[in-house]
């Protein structure tokens, strides 16, 4: 395990989860794809925290986790109220401010 | 086994699993797999010497954020569509566009010198904590109060009733006067 495949490891996950952004329509599909862009920035983190050593990288990973829980918290709340209101949750149908 | 086997065996799970949540046609699948996603990732944690973390991250993600996906998958599915709509012709763009980055991000990578791990002890939850309650502490409580803020959002946003100025039709799909 070097820096460099961890790293190669967390674009390709990044990258995986940028594919998924664009191709699905579906609102919690998309929620899914960011979970996965968010969980390799994390790893990241943390590798570097390793890296630099001491307590601070660790910490702001925490950060990082509580942060992206919130996240999850609103945008499904969003999505339902979404839901709850179109009856459907595929973004492209979710155009009102466009007209 | 040694570190770095085990390493490589996580890593390709974890790739794996990442590939089934964004092409999986089952939504409650791709849910599922994302949960095989943040395990493995705890794992990472660990041969990171962050114990605390994967801790964390079994509790918060696997535990609390994929029961509440899929409780709105469960809330938001309609009978006659299961599957997930993948708008196919921007799979080809999405492929494209993904596949630049990564190779732009490898490139820089490879062309970066990094340094070798140092060697490094497992950080045990106290000193985590420690940092949390003084040199963190104004940030720790901004964090909860962000906390409180999206669940107060989440609620306010979630309840069934004061829809405002929204049509009619609203009240009269989800059954109400």
């Amino acid at each position: 395990m070097t820096m460099q495949t961890l790293l190669l490891l967390t674009s390709a996950l990044f990258c995986m989860g940028i594919y998924g952004l664009v191709t699905r329509r579906n609102a919690i599909a998309l929620l899914l794809s960011a979970e996965l862009m968010i969980n390799a920035v994390t790893i990241n983190l943390v590798a570097f925290a390793r890296l630099a050593g001491g307590v601070t990288g660790q910490v702001f990973a925490v950060f990082t986790i509580a942060l992206t829980v919130a996240e999850v918290v609103v945008g499904l709340a969003i999505v339902i109220l979404l839901f709850r209101w179109r009856r459907e949750i595929a973004i492209d149908s979710a155009n009102e401010l466009r007209h | 086994m040694t570190e770095s086997s085990i390493f490589f065996a996580v890593a390709a799970a974890i790739l794996v699993s990442a590939a089934k949540v964004v092409s999986s046609r089952d939504l409650v699948h791709a849910v599922l797999w994302l949960g095989v996603v943040l395990v493995l990732t705890a794992g990472m944690f660990l041969l990171l010497s962050a114990p605390f973390l994967a801790g964390i991250q079994l509790l918060l993600y696997t535990g609390g954020v994929i029961t509440l996906m899929l409780f709105g998958v469960m809330l938001t599915r309609r009978h006659r569509e299961i599957g997930v709509e993948v708008d196919s012709s921007r799979r080809l763009p999405g492929a494209l566009g993904a596949l630049a980055l990564f190779g732009a991000m490898a490139c820089a990578i490879f062309r970066t010198e990094l340094p070798a791990w140092p060697a490094s002890e497992p950080i045990p939850a106290v000193e985590i904590g420690r940092a949390f309650l003084t040199d963190h502490l104004i940030a720790f409580e901004a964090l909860s109060v962000l906390l409180l803020a999206a669940m107060i959002g989440a609620i306010v946003l979630g309840r069934q009733r004061d829809f405002g100025d929204e049509p009619e039709t609203v009240y009269r799909r989800s059954g109400r006067p």
